[in-house]
C-alpha cells in the first residue's frame, strides 16, 4: 500500500514538471537576451553578457511595441487589449441575459410548442460551424458589420443553444413552489424571473459568463475572418500577426508577447477556480 | 385557450425571443442558405448560380480534398485515443486517495485554458529543431537524427498530436467528477468478492464512467475533425505547411471559401463534414450503447 503511494506521488510530481515545463520555457525564454535564446544547449536562467542571472523586463515593453507594427500605421498594444476587452465584456453581459431570458421560458413557462423548439435547439448544436460560415458572412455583411468588432459580441445578445441547454438543466432545479407562491401573491412573470429565479442561479450564471469570457479572449477563427484593418483586431489575431508578419521570429518577444495574452485569464482562473471545475464537471456530467 | 394560457403562451414566446431571433437569423437561415449555395457556382461577387450536383461530383476527383480528409482523419485518429486515455489516466491517478489534490489537478487543468493563439506561439518554439527546447532533450540519445516537427512533412502531423496531449485538462476534469461520483461501496463489494486492481477497474470503475466516456467522444470526434486554430497559426496560415501534410479539412475549406472566393465549393464541403460527423457520431454511439451505462 505504502508502496503504491509512494508511486502515484512520483507518478504526479514527474508529470507536474513535464505539464509545467512549456510554461516555464515561455517565461523563461521571455526574459532572456535575444542572443541566448540562440545558445546550445539551451539554458534556463536569463542571464546579462557578463553571465550575472538578470532577467530583461525590457522585453515586455519592446515586444508590445513592436507587436503592432512599425512606423505611422503602428497601433498602440492598448487598442488590442481595449477591442478584446470590449468583445469579451459586451459578449459576457449579452450571453448572460439572453440565455437566462430564453432558459427561463423553457424552463418556467408552459406554452405550447416548447417541447418542439427545445428539441430544435439542441439539434442544432450538431451542425459545426463550417456549415453556417458562408451565408453567416453574407448576413454580416448586410447587417454591414464587416469591419467591425459587432459581429464578434452581437450574436451574444440572442443566446446560444449550449448556454440555453445548461441554464435550463439548472433552472429545472429551483422547486416550481417558490414560482406559484410568488403568483399567488400577484408577482408578474418578470418580477418571478428578475427577483426570485435569478438570484438563486447566480452559479450558473458565473459559468456562462466566464466560458464566455474564455472563448471570446481565444476566438481566433471570427477575428480573421469579419476583421479587416488591424486597428480593429483582437489580441489572438494580434498576436499571430506578430509572429508571421517580421521575417525573422524573435523568439523572445514573441514569449514576452504571448504570456502577456495568456497573463489575464491565468489570473483569471485563480480568482473563479471553483466556478471553473464545476462548469465543466456539470457540462460533462449533464452531457 | 384560456386567459391563463394565453398569458403563458405571450410570456413565454416574449421570453424566448432572443432566441427566436438568433435561431432564425443565425442559425437555421444560414444552414439553409448553405445547402442552396452548396448546389451553386457562388463566388460573393456575383449571385449564385444552380449548378446541380456539380460541385460534390467535382469533390470526388478533387486530391486535394482527399488529402485533406486523410490528414484530418490521420490526426484525429492518433490525437483522440491517446489523449482519451492520458486524460483517464491522469483522472484515475488524481483518483487514487492523493492529497494536495486541488494543486495536481490546476496543474494538469491549466495549459487547456492557454489562449490557443499563444500556446501555439509557445509550442512553435519548442518544436522549434535547432534551439527548441524539445529537441535539446532528445539530441543526448538521437544525435542529429533529430527530427524538424513542424518543417519536417513526415513529423509536423505528429508534433500537433504530441501538442494537443498538454491541452487534455478539461476532458480530464470531466473525467475526475465521473470518478468522484462511483460509490465506494462498490470498490468494497468487489473487493470481498476477491476482486483485484484490473478487475475492479475493468468491472466496476469502466462501466460507471462510460457516459463520460461516451461524452468526451463525442465532443472529441466533433473538435478533432475541425482543428483550425494551432494549425493556421503554427504553420503560417491556410497552406497546411510543410508540403501540404498539416492541410486539415477546416484549413482547405477556409482558403476555398475566403481565398479562391469558391462559396459553393466550400459549403459542399462543408456538407460533407456534417454528415462525416453525424456518421462516425452514430457509429460511436452504436459501438458504445451496449456499454454505456447510466445509474439512474
Amino acid at each position: 500500500m505504502r508502496v503504491n503511494r509512494l508511486v502515484s506521488y512520483g507518478l504526479l510530481v514527474g508529470l507536474s514538471a513535464v505539464f509545467l515545463m512549456p510554461l516555464a520555457w515561455l517565461v523563461s525564454t521571455s526574459l532572456k537576451p535575444v542572443e541566448q535564446t540562440m545558445s546550445l544547449p539551451p539554458t534556463w536562467l536569463p542571464r546579462a553578457a557578463d553571465g550575472t542571472i538578470q532577467p530583461r523586463w525590457e522585453n515586455y515593453r519592446e515586444a508590445l511595441t513592436s507587436m503592432g507594427g512599425q512606423g505611422a500605421a503602428r497601433v498602440p498594444f492598448a487598442v488590442f487589449l481595449g477591442n478584446t476587452l470590449m468583445v469579451c465584456v459586451l459578449g459576457v453581459i449579452g450571453a448572460v441575459l439572453s440565455n437566462a431570458l430564453v432558459a427561463y421560458s423553457f424552463a418556467k413557462v408552459k406554452w405550447p410548442g416548447r417541447d418542439k423548439l427545445f428539441a430544435v435547439t439542441l439539434a442544432t448544436m450538431m451542425v459545426p460551424f463550417p456549415v453556417l460560415m458562408v451565408p453567416l458572412y453574407g448576413v454580416y455583411r448586410e447587417l454591414g458589420w464587416i469591419g467591425t468588432l459587432t459581429p464578434l459580441w452581437a450574436p451574444a445578445f440572442f443566446a446560444s443553444a449550449f448556454n440555453v441547454f445548461l441554464m435550463r438543466q439548472f433552472f429545472r432545479t429551483i422547486p416550481e413552489e417558490l414560482s406559484e407562491a410568488a403568483r399567488i401573491d400577484g408577482c408578474s412573470e418578470w418580477q418571478i424571473f428578475w427577483q426570485i429565479i435569478l438570484p438563486l442561479s447566480k452559479p450558473v450564471l458565473a459559468v456562462v459568463a466566464l466560458f464566455h469570457f474564455l472563448w471570446a479572449w481565444n476566438d481566433f477563427m471570427g477575428p480573421l475572418l469579419f476583421l479587416t484593418r488591424r486597428n480593429t483586431l483582437t489580441l489572438a489575431v494580434a498576436l499571430q500577426n506578430f509572429q508571421s508578419q517580421a521575417g525573422g521570429v524573435q523568439w523572445h518577444l514573441l514569449m514576452a508577447a504571448s504570456a502577456v495574452v495568456i497573463l489575464p485569464i491565468i489570473i483569471l482562473f485563480f480568482f473563479a477556480q471553483k466556478t471553473f471545475i464545476r462548469g465543466i464537471a456539470t457540462t460533462g456530467l449533464k452531457g | 385557450m384560456t386567459t391563463f394560457e394565453r398569458a403563458n403562451l405571450r410570456n413565454g414566446l416574449l421570453f424566448c425571443l432572443p432566441w427566436l431571433i438568433g435561431l432564425s437569423v443565425f442559425t437555421l437561415y444560414p444552414v439553409v442558405a448553405s445547402l442552396f449555395y452548396s448546389f451553386c457556382d457562388y463566388s460573393v461577387l456575383q449571385a449564385p448560380v444552380w449548378s446541380g450536383t456539380e460541385n460534390y461530383r467535382r469533390m470526388w476527383g478533387d486530391k486535394v480534398f482527399w488529402l485533406s480528409l486523410k490528414n484530418t482523419l490521420f490526426f484525429a485518429g492518433l490525437s483522440l485515443p491517446l489523449g482519451m486515455a492520458v486524460a483517464l489516466a491522469l483522472a484515475l491517478l488524481l483518483n487514487t486517495g492523493v492529497r494536495g489534490l486541488p494543486v495536481f489537478r490546476t496543474i494538469f487543468y491549466l495549459p487547456s485554458i492557454v489562449p490557443i493563439v499563444a500556446s501555439s506561439m509557445l509550442w512553435l518554439w519548442i518544436f522549434n529543431g535547432q534551439f527548441g527546447l524539445l529537441n535539446s532533450f532528445l539530441r543526448p540519445v538521437l544525435g542529429s537524427a533529430t527530427p524538424a516537427w513542424l518543417a519536417d512533412p513526415q513529423w509536423a502531423k505528429p508534433a500537433l498530436v504530441l501538442m494537443s496531449l498538454w491541452g487534455v485538462g478539461n476532458s480530464m476534469v470531466i473525467y475526475l467528477a465521473g470518478l468522484q461520483n462511483v460509490p465506494g461501496e462498490l470498490y468494497e463489494a468487489a473487493a470481498i468478492d476477491g476482486a483485484g486492481v484490473w478487475r475492479k477497474f475493468w468491472h466496476v470503475t469502466l462501466p460507471l464512467i462510460s457516459p463520460v466516456i461516451y461524452f468526451n467522444l463525442i465532443m472529441g470526434i466533433i473538435g478533432s475533425l475541425q482543428v483550425f486554430t494551432t494549425v493556421f497559426a503554427m504553420t503560417g496560415g491556410a497552406d497546411g505547411n510543410p508540403a501540404r501534410s498539416t492541410l486539415f479539412y477546416a484549413l482547405y475549406l477556409f482558403s476555398t471559401a475566403f481565398y479562391d472566393l469558391r462559396m459553393g465549393y466550400a459549403c459542399a464541403m462543408a456538407w460533407v463534414l456534417f454528415v462525416v460527423i453525424v456518421v462516425l457520431t452514430v457509429v460511436a454511439t452504436k459501438l458504445m450503447e451496449k456499454r454505456v451505462h447510466y445509474a439512474s
